[in-house]
């Protein structure tokens, strides 16, 4: 008898908890931020986030690190609770995704928050390297262009750096850098081999006739030593690089800067990587960040523009601001007034040419 | 003559009595191999993360005296908005000047300040907030060093010299110096235990996961137990034998093997994007991992189901009861102890579960501890994947705590599953 009456208990605080559940989230609205996109941008949204929770009375935004491309379509599905706030990306939004977007009647406030400056650097004791986008892409190459002139690809030929130009040094190929799980392996590839590999015209051609032959070619690295993975800490390469002055190390900018005692940056395409340079975009291999704002949950989730505000002010992305320290470049002084008032207007971004 | 085959048939006997006991002998000392072997395992792989991890329960603090100024912090008066924009890091970086006073040049200052954590402005802002008298008086406090300085301190216990690291040789030195006069000292690191995820590793806790996890645990059970148990008890003792009980038993038994990554894609698909609950909730999490352990509960339940003697039922029909009571007063009881361990194992599952979560946002940045089964959460499993991945070393250390506090969840489980089994447990 107590036993049945036991079991009853237990079916009714069930029922009862799942109804409260089922209540419950009908009645919540959401009241945190809600920010998804790029793997890059993540630990500077992260910073900020709890630097804003921890300042104001909001709760501290829940960041997700989904990828520029799924954090797009995230942001992109429409508007409402369900839908992130805020995204961020490693390279601007693409025409396709902008119309997505306004196609599901979400309109975007853009905020540029940053470069992102790669660097290929060796120890200071030996000689600084002056390179170009053609050099490193011909000494890094999977498949390079044949050296008698013709038109087809051949297995990287080349042991030392003076075979790929006679003006550098006749140490042998050895660089060390992130797998390829990593985005600066990504972003390397894109912007440092891929802007060498468009110099060859006929490679070029390729990129509208067969895209993926294009990137095979441009983005594939060798695996025959001369590129050696050393892992996803940038300090062990720095490490690395201190103990051998013959090899060179692919790493962010930021662990250039804390370890300029030790390495020193290549000049690439004429450019040092400088705090200026990359700010700058003189330097080749940099990218812009960003952060996408959905306009119409700006009044109805709390605490975005208070977040905004917090991320475009001087303390967090400022010359000395805590994200520098975190390793971002920061925009030159007039483009943070400019995107700052931009943003507390919330200009929409309608046309990509616009700026 | 008999004697003689006797004697024949006992030699016999004798001489294959030797090789016998070899054979039993090996098969034991295989038996033996084996479990030594799993209990070296296990002892390798708890002393690698506890010898890794036990550091992190303690952490370098450094002893302070600062100055509630408030013409340094800006305010006059203490209340939430001029606390909101004191300006504590500026009283921290007062103090620190006045224990370090030959410190000139912005680089030397800089360096000076990043002896202590940047979270500690906020622990200053908490004491002024719960005793406003502080205004204007001074004090000392014990505030979190930063990551780099706990690195080094903890690698001096291991070398003479230490890792570096970060540090440079003249922060070095000023660590030399505190440690001497016995201003910093390695303290029990409170901080794990109270705070939720954070960028800074010496601020950066495990109680916003564990509770994530238990209410995602606590959803999980509530749902499905009782709708595993009454499937099985359903299939065992009511339905009747036929083709669709027969598919129904075979796509049970399908979805215990499927990966669990594709329950996150229904979840997704059907919990959050159809019935638009939220994202990154504990309520969706158990949800998924309802579907997910369901199979698992409902095969043990029915095993139990179909070990108890069906003279029990028979017993009990004769004695005039319905199936409904033969049910609930005779076989379910006998059953439970079965059916717990089954709930329990996969309970345990759902613990160590992260791919289906990927899908429904929970593997996210959460610094708030939930309050709520639909307050934004994370779990364990996701908060130890997170710190791995994290390039600050401070980091190393606490993925193993981490993983120390994991296990702990996961013994008590045990613990309690075995309690109830052995309280419940009727032998006959």
């Amino acid at each position: 008898m107590n036993k049945r009456s036991a079991n009853k208990k237990v079916l009714a605080s069930a029922l009862a908890a799942l109804t409260i559940a089922a209540s419950n989230v009908a009645l919540a609205a959401r009241d945190h931020i809600s920010i998804v996109g790029s793997s890059t941008v993540y630990p500077f949204t992260t910073v900020v986030a709890e630097r804003f929770s921890r300042a104001t009375q909001y709760k501290t935004p829940v960041v997700e690190s989904t990828g520029t491309g799924g954090g797009m379509k995230l942001f992109c599905q429409g508007v409402g609770e369900n839908t992130a706030d805020i995204t961020g990306a490693s390279r601007r939004i693409k025409q396709s995704e902008l119309e997505m977007c306004n196609g599901n009647g979400v309109d975007v406030v853009e905020v540029q928050i940053g470069y992102d400056g790669i660097v290929l650097a060796n120890a200071k004791t030996a000689e600084p390297f002056e390179l170009s986008r053609k050099d490193i892409f011909l000494a890094l190459a999977k498949d390079v262009p044949n050296p008698d002139g013709s038109e087809t690809l051949v297995a990287n030929p080349y042991k030392t750096w003076k075979d790929v130009n006679p003006t550098l040094p006749a140490h042998k190929i050895e660089v060390l850098g992130p797998p390829p799980t990593s985005g600066t392996r990504d972003a390397f590839a894109e912007l440092a081999m891929e802007g060498g590999c468009k110099k060859f015209d006929w490679i070029a051609a390729k990129k509208s006739s067969d895209k993926n032959a294009y990137k095979a070619i441009c983005h594939n690295i060798r695996e025959d030593g001369a590129y050696i993975e050393a892992g996803e800490n940038d300090n062990l390469i720095v490490n690395k690089l201190a103990a051998n002055p013959n090899a060179l190390g692919i790493f962010g900018f930021s662990f250039l800067d804390q370890n300029a005692d030790k390495v020193q940056g290549s000049v690439i395409e004429g450019q040092e990587p400088t705090f200026d340079s990359i700010a700058d975009q003189s330097y080749p291999v940099s990218r812009p960040l960003f952060v996408y704002v959905k306009k119409a949950h700006v009044n109805v989730v709390p605490g975005i523009k208070q977040f905004l505000a917090e991320f475009t002010n001087e303390r967090a992305w400022g010359d000395e601001g805590y994200l520098a320290d975190k390793g971002m470049i920061p925009l030159p002084t007039a483009k943070r007034q400019q995107v700052a008032m931009d943003v507390r207007k919330l200009n929409t971004l309608t046309n990509l040419a616009a700026k | 003559m008999t004697d003689m085959t006797q004697t024949q048939v006992r030699e016999r006997i004798e001489a294959r009595l030797a090789s016998r006991h070899r054979k039993e002998k090996i098969f034991r000392g295989f038996g033996i191999a084996s479990i030594a072997f799993g209990v070296l395992a296990v002892l390798v792989l708890f002393t690698d993360i506890i010898s890794k991890g036990a550091s992190a329960f303690v952490q370098s603090q450094i002893q302070l005296q600062v100055n509630y100024d408030p013409a340094e912090l800006g305010i006059d008066k203490v209340d939430g908005e001029s606390l909101a924009w004191a300006n504590f890091d500026g009283v921290i970086r007062s103090a620190l000047r006045e224990r370090f006073p030959d410190v000139t040049g912005r680089r030397d200052k800089r360096e000076l300040y990043s002896l202590v954590s940047n979270g500690a402005g906020f622990n200053l802002r908490e004491r002024l907030e719960s005793n406003p008298a502080l205004l204007g008086q001074s004090e000392i406090v014990w505030v979190n060093a930063d990551d780099d300085v706990d690195t080094y301190v903890k690698s001096l216990s291991k070398s003479a010299e230490g890792f570096l690291g970060r540090t440079s040789e003249q922060k070095a030195a000023w660590i030399r110096q505190l440690r001497e006069s016995g201003e910093l000292e390695k303290r029990f690191n409170t901080t794990f235990f109270t705070n939720g995820d954070s960028r800074e590793p010496e601020q950066a806790g495990i109680r916003a996961a564990l509770v994530g996890s238990l209410l995602t645990l606590l959803v999980t059970l509530a749902l499905s137990f009782p709708i595993g148990v009454a499937a099985a008890i359903y299939l065992e003792e009511f339905a009747p034998k036929n083709r669709w009980t027969d598919l129904i038993e075979v796509n049970i038994n399908n979805l215990a093997a499927v990966p669990s990554i594709v329950f996150g894609l229904l979840g997704l698909a059907i919990f959050i994007n159809f019935f638009e609950m939220p994202r990154s909730a504990p309520l969706v999490g158990g949800l998924v991992l309802t579907l997910m352990t369901l199979p698992t509960i409902i095969i043990s339940s029915r095993a139990s189901l179909k070990s108890v003697p069906p003279s029990i039922r028979e017993a009990a029909m004769g004695m005039g009861a319905s199936r409904m009571q033969v049910v609930l007063h005779h076989v379910l009881p006998l059953a439970m102890p079965g059916m717990l361990t089954g709930a329990i194992i996969g309970m345990a599952q759902a613990l160590g579960e992260t791919a289906p979560l990927l899908m429904i946002g929970m593997v996210a940045f959460i610094v708030d501890v939930p309050h709520g089964i639909t307050d934004p959460s994370t779990v364990l499993p996701v908060q130890i994947f997170l710190w791995a991945d994290s390039p600050e070393r401070a980091f190393v250390e606490r993925t193993s705590a981490a993983i120390m506090v994991l296990l702990a969840v996961l013994i008590t489980m045990n613990t309690c599953a075995v309690w109830l089994r052995k309280k419940l447990e009727r032998r006959w």
